[in-house]
């Protein structure tokens, strides 16, 4: 299995306070991983590394066939590149329908000249409207996403990162704050995502990362500090002391 | 009779033995009493000269009289008096020499002497060596000011001798000062000019400057081969950047070396004066609309000889090539005018120095008044983050307020003590209603708190206007704030400016104070950087808020006071700081004092360094500066000061 | 797609269906071509009125639709007008001195014509040579694409420092006052080129043109209506389409738009700047009729204004903007002018002139707080759109996103 990203070595410091301190993480073309750790212990800020809203001390990202560095690279370049990023809230453009909300998101030229001069195809709609249909809001496309309910906002967002057909999805707490059957449901969609591409999934709720199945690292004070299964790193003596132990 | 007689004898006398001293002033007037009758200034000088060197302390009197048009000659003998006006027309004349009156004449007896305005200025020279030594300090004082204004070779002498003599030690060394000036400018030794030159090196005086400037002054010439007898300054070579080769030419015409240029308007002016039949030269008129072609109608004109023939750029080539061109001192002393360049340069270098000093001085107090419009800004919005576009028309009050108080206390010192705080208050008072009424609803809501103290910012500036017109009303400054602390003369800074330095840094200390020290500082930071935080723990966010706005808008108001002082208070004032104010606070830094004033001092002296640059034109200069500014943002987003972490609202 | 974009946004149709409509009765009722109903000098307020609202159709563009609270977009307003009123006074004052000159013996050469000119037009500020920046003040064609390209490049250069440093909100807004200041001071300078604080002047008379002004006000109305309709269907092209999407997006949440892959700098400098083209070309159009420009029009006081029109019209809806524009300027119009009957109140007579100024800015507070959709908001009781309770919070978490009130079901 080819790696897809490689994260190496990586510290940022803010204001003296070692945020990440050399921090290393791989992640292959086609995977599902689950990051843990305890609050302060570096998931947001290891995500704003990846996409580069933070630039990191030192360290390197690397990424791809070609192993492009992401350092210097731009928020959008770094989109452009095939990183989806989902945010701890719900971050959808609310004055916009699904449709619209969609329909931006989707995987297709970005420079603005080509977006003012867009016209929408029927290929383009039938994406929208397999999409709609994946995350269950197809009977709400012509509403405003700021009319969704929370959960529902959550996976118009998911969608929406799925319509950028992104390589590696990075996806901030999807479960909170939704109910049993919306956390299945948004189980179900990324273990379905991780099929084809790799998703990062940073999440605190330890019934959820057990139900994603699949490899975890559990990160502290700004380092990887145990990788494996589920069951493996919750047997680690470290990991019960620093975080599952407390 | 007797008198006339005794007279007579004098003057037999004075001829004979040409001893005036013993004899007395009247023999002297009467050797040149044709001269002085004529009243002319073209042949009096030798008359004045002989009058002041004679010694006489009478001299002085007779002087005096003369200028003062009370000097008569009578008509019968030609020996002159003081005259004074006795009953109808008839004056009493008083003898020079002996003070005794000699008698009463008709006015159609005697002859009035009104020397015009050029004698009088030679008899006031003559008169300065008696003034000079005049037991009266004002007299002596005038005639060291009458010198200075106007100083000759003449005075030189007169000056020297009464240095020894003079009793002040204050006037002493002023005269002493004169002297080594008069006599870099007309002794006729010329070490003693050099020595005189030397000592007064690296004086800043404006009255050194004043003597030396002339020494140094160049003119230029052109001639067919290099003078040996002029002090040349410095040899021009034709077509540097010193001397174009058109300045040559103009330099030949004008020292009669070369014919003058035919200029197109010449060539136009003849063409038209030489129209035959409808054509000049053989060239129909209507053909003349290019230079080609009008060169051509010349030429044909010239050729028939009826103009000046043209004379081409190779000509003027030439003849500039044929001269060499020089500029020389009017000075004619080398060893003079070199002493004066090095002492020139020297006294410019410390000019120099003195004028980056006062511009520091002045760049300070910008900046200062800059921090005393910003400061305020700096609570609303560095501290709170509101943008409040009013803050202008905050100024403006506290400023209305000063001149509103000082209708009803016309003493200008209690008024000031009494409108600062009234100032305070009155915009505490606006500021408090302001955020509870409008702003507090838009906390979240930078841009539309922007436009709604924009509409504040018109409402209260047309009240303004409504109530106290649109001119200018006068917001005077107690007696002893006027005048300027002189240090040296280029050195200088007035009064006001010093205050409003004090009065930005006793802002300073209240707002460090108040933000560290006391409850509300303590309040008003925990509100800013976490009102839901602050909240739980007991802090009335809305009443900190409410308070921090009003103190602000307090602070406005007080700097508006300073701001009346110099400014003139109209109900645009604040529109004059705005921008800058905003501008300050971005540039330093938003959410810390120190940035603020970091802020009000780089554009202080950024503003004055650059109307330094280009004096004449203080509108380029904020151009310039708010270019600079936004180039700068480019640099430092956040201010020169910038806060890191959640405090910057990352 | 054009009959789909006509079909989705019916409000365009019925926006042009009003404008030819006013036009056409204006025409009717003007001097030159009508009854001679409305005088000449209203129908150039009329005119100068819809180059407002093309030029508030841009000020909604940039801050309606893509959250950039510009304070500058008068500054590109005035340079275009500054760019025709170029050509228009060399070109007025060049006829004038070729008559007198044709008057002398000798035909004048075309270096004596220039300097004519030059005299002529800077005399006013002491000087007779042409500045460089009249280079092409002889030529109509190169004057007109000077109109929006001097103020593109600016707007161009401007925003690509103020975006690419992350600059926004309410700073940037008062980087772009600064901007404007600056340039209305330079303009100021009598050595600046254009004439100091006089201005350029007679911009009515057309070179060359001997039609009364009462038939040029005409044409001047229908090339605004033009430029308004034209401005309008473009602007509503761009915000019903995808583009429109990112840039509200980008109103509401910048850092969103710009991890879906866009970079949000390169959109919001094109908007910048195509809006200060479409500003630059309303003021082409508004000073001629004026007939003067100077610098104190650029001051930063009237962009405020163009962002009070626009708000109390209605951000972020393009009619809003317009019936902003045209309602507030007419009024003020009308208060300023003394038209506006005093109110006697026994003790003190409101004279408007003195007090429209204060009611202006107290109404504008009023419609900040209370009614952030303007007057616009009424079209939404007629068509009975609620809006979403949100509980207070906005659409999105950049200082630019639509408020509660603002938004709609």
């Amino acid at each position: 299995m080819n790696t897809l990203l490689e994260v190496s070595g990586v510290s940022v410091t803010f204001d003296g306070f070692r945020a990440i301190n050399n921090l290393s993480f791989q992640i292959g073309e086609v995977e599902l991983r689950a990051v843990i750790g305890p609050n302060g212990a570096g998931k947001t800020t290891f995500m704003d590394i990846i996409t580069g809203k933070t630039r990191p001390d030192e360290g390197r990202v690397i990424w791809g066939e070609k192993s492009v560095s992401l350092l210097g690279l731009s928020e959008a370049k770094i989109a452009q590149a095939g990183i989806g990023r989902k945010f701890q809230k719900p971050t959808v453009f609310e004055d916009q329908t699904v449709h619209e909300n969609l329909l931006m998101a989707l995987q297709n030229k970005r420079g603005w000249l080509h977006v003012i001069f867009y016209r929408t195809t029927t290929d383009d709609l039938q994406k929208v409207e397999d999409l709609a249909v994946e995350i269950g809001l197809h009977h709400d496309l012509s509403r405003k996403a700021g009319e969704l309910s929370h959960g529902q906002k959550q996976w118009l967002e998911i969608g929406m990162l799925l319509a950028q057909e992104p390589r590696l999805l990075l996806v901030d707490e999807p479960a909170a704050g939704m109910t049993p059957q919306e956390r299945e449901h948004t189980t179900d969609l990324l273990v379905h995502a991780a099929k084809t591409r790799a998703v990062v999934v940073v999440e605190h709720d330890m019934e959820f990362v057990r139900r994603l199945n699949c490899k975890v690292t559990v990160l502290h004070e700004g380092s990887a500090l145990a990788e494996g299964s589920l069951d493996h790193v919750t047997s680690n003596q470290d990991v019960i002391d620093v975080y599952l132990g407390r | 009779m007797v008198r006339l007689f005794l007279a007579g004898l004098a003057i037999l006398c004075a001829c004979l033995t040409a001893n005036a001293q013993e004899v007395g002033l009247q023999p002297i007037l009467q050797e040149h009493q044709e001269i002085i009758a004529k009243s002319s200034r073209k042949t009096i000088k030798p008359a004045i000269d002989a009058i002041a060197s004679s010694g006489l302390p009478q001299a002085q009197v007779m002087l005096e009289t003369w200028a003062a048009k009370n000097m008569w000659m009578r008509k019968s003998d030609g020996l002159f008096f003081a005259g004074q006006k006795g009953e109808g027309r008839s004056y009493e004349l008083t003898d020079f020499d002996t003070g005794e009156i000699v008698g009463t004449f008709e006015k159609s007896e005697l002859k009035q002497l009104k020397p015009n305005s050029g004698i009088r200025a030679m008899i006031g020279t003559a008169l300065v060596q008696f003034q000079l030594t005049d037991p009266n300090r004002a007299k002596r004082l005038a005639a060291l000011q009458s010198i200075q204004r106007d100083p000759e070779s003449a005075l030189l002498e007169p000056l020297r001798a009464s240095i020894g003599d003079e009793p002040d030690v204050e006037l002493k060394a002023q005269k002493r000062r004169l002297e080594r000036l008069l006599t870099i400018g007309f002794d006729e030794d010329t070490t003693a000019r050099v020595a005189a030159i030397e000592e007064v090196s690296g004086d800043l005086g404006v009255d050194v400057r004043a003597a030396l400037n002339p020494l140094v002054v160049t003119s230029r010439h052109a001639a067919l081969e290099l003078p040996t007898d002029l002090n040349v300054a410095v040899i021009l070579e034709a077509g540097s950047e010193a001397l174009t080769s058109d300045e040559a030419y103009d330099l030949l015409v004008a020292g009669n070396l070369a014919p003058p240029r035919v200029s197109a308007v010449d060539i136009r002016v003849a063409l038209s004066t030489n129209i035959v039949g409808g054509s000049v030269g053989d060239i129909p008129v209507a053909q003349l609309s290019s230079d080609a072609m009008r060169e051509r109608a010349y030429a044909a004109l010239a050729e028939a000889g009826l103009v000046p023939a043209l004379f081409t750029d190779a000509d003027i080539d030439a003849a500039v090539n044929a001269h060499v061109f020089f500029e020389t001192y009017g000075e004619p002393s080398a060893e003079v005018t070199e002493a004066a360049e090095k002492t020139l340069e020297q006294i410019e270098l410390k000019v120099g120095l003195n004028q980056t000093l006062d511009l520091t001085l002045d760049a300070i107090s910008l900046a200062s008044i800059y921090f005393l419009a910003a400061i305020g800004l700096a609570i609303t919005f560095g501290v709170m983050g509101v943008i409040n576009m009013a803050h202008g028309e905050f100024i403006m009050m506290g400023a209305y307020t000063g001149y509103v108080v000082q209708q009803f206390i016309p003493d200008h010192t209690l008024s000031i003590i009494v409108a600062i705080p009234m100032a305070f208050a009155v915009t505490f008072a606006m500021g408090v209603a302001m955020e509870r009424l409008v702003i507090r609803w838009l906390y979240a809501r930078p841009l539309e708190t922007l436009l709604a103290t924009f509409g504040i910012s018109i409402a209260l500036q047309q009240l303004a206007k409504n109530i106290f017109g649109t001119q200018a009303r006068p917001l005077t400054a107690p007696g002893w704030l006027d005048g300027a602390w002189v240090l040296n003369d280029v050195v200088a800074i007035s009064y006001i400016r010093i205050a409003i330095f004090v009065l930005a840094m006793i802002f300073l200390g209240l707002f460090l104070y108040i933000m560290k020290r006391t409850r509300l500082g303590l309040e008003m930071r925990a509100v800013t950087q976490n009102p839901r935080m602050a909240g739980s723990m007991g802090i009335n966010p809305g009443r900190v808020n409410m308070l921090t706005f009003g103190l602000g808008s307090g602070i406005a108001g007080i700097a508006g006071v300073a701001i009346g002082l110099f400014a003139k208070v109209t109900s645009d004032l604040g529109n004059d700081y705005i921008v800058q104010s905003f501008m300050t606070v971005v540039v330093g830094g938003v959410g810390n004092i120190w940035g603020a004033l970091a802020g009000a001092g780089m554009i202080g002296f950024l503003q004055k360094g650059i109307e330094w640059m280009n004096p004449s034109n203080t509108l380029a200069a904020q151009t310039y500066m708010i270019i600079f500014i936004i180039i700068f943002i480019q640099f430092r987003p956040r201010g020169i000061i910038a806060l890191r972490g959640r405090a910057a609202g990352d | 797609m054009e009959r789909s974009f006509i079909a989705k946004n019916p409000s365009v149709l019925v926006f042009l269906a009003i404008l030819s409509l006013f036009t056409l009765s204006v025409t009717i009722l003007s001097e030159g071509f009508g009854v001679g109903v409305i005088s000449t000098s209203f129908v150039k307020t009329l005119g100068k009125t819809l180059c407002l609202c093309l030029i508030a159709v841009a000020m909604d563009l940039v801050w309606g639709f893509t959250g950039i609270l510009s304070l500058g977009h008068f500054a590109f307003f005035g340079l275009g007008g500054y760019m025709i009123g170029m050509w228009l006074m060399y070109e007025r004052t060049r006829l004038i001195v070729v008559d007198s000159l044709a008057q002398a013996e000798i035909p004048p050469t075309s270096a004596e014509v220039v300097d004519a000119i030059a005299t002529q037009v800077f005399g006013v500020v002491g000087s007779s040579e042409f500045p460089l920046i009249w280079a092409f003040s002889h030529s109509l064609t190169l004057q007109l694409i000077l109109i929006v390209l001097v103020p593109g490049l600016l707007a161009l250069i401007f925003g690509w420092l103020a975006f690419r440093s992350r600059v926004t909100g309410v700073y940037l807004s008062i980087l772009t006052q600064a901007m404007t200041l600056a340039l209305a001071l330079y303009l100021f300078q009598n050595d600046s080129g254009l004439r100091g604080n006089n201005g350029l002047s007679g911009l009515q008379n057309l070179p060359g043109v001997t039609t009364s002004q009462d038939v040029v006000s005409i044409w001047f109305l229908w090339a605004s209506a033009l430029a308004l309709g034209l401005g309008y269907m473009l602007a509503a092209w761009i915000v019903s389409g995808k583009f429109g999407s990112v840039i509200r997006g980008i109103r509401d949440n910048e850092a969103r738009v710009r991890f879906l892959g866009y970079s949000v700098e390169v959109y919001k400098l094109a908007v910048f700047t195509l809006t200060a083209c479409i500003a630059a070309i309303a003021g082409a159009l508004y000073y001629p009729q004026a007939g003067i420009i100077n610098p104190e029009e650029m001051a930063p006081i009237a962009s405020i204004y163009l962002a009070v029109w626009v708000a109390i019209g209605g951000r972020g809806r393009l009619y809003g903007a317009v019936i902003g524009a045209a309602f507030v300027s007419l009024l003020s119009t009308w208060f300023t002018g003394g038209q506006a009957p005093d109110i006697s109140l026994g003790f003190y007579t409101i004279k408007w002139v003195d007090w429209w100024q204060v009611l202006l800015g107290v109404t504008f507070v009023l419609v900040t707080l209370f009614a952030p959709q303007g007057i616009g908001g009424l079209f939404d009781l007629w068509t009975d759109r609620r809006h979403p309770d949100r509980h207070g919070a906005n659409l999105g978490p950049d200082d630019g996103a639509l408020r509660e009130k603002e938004a709609m079901e």
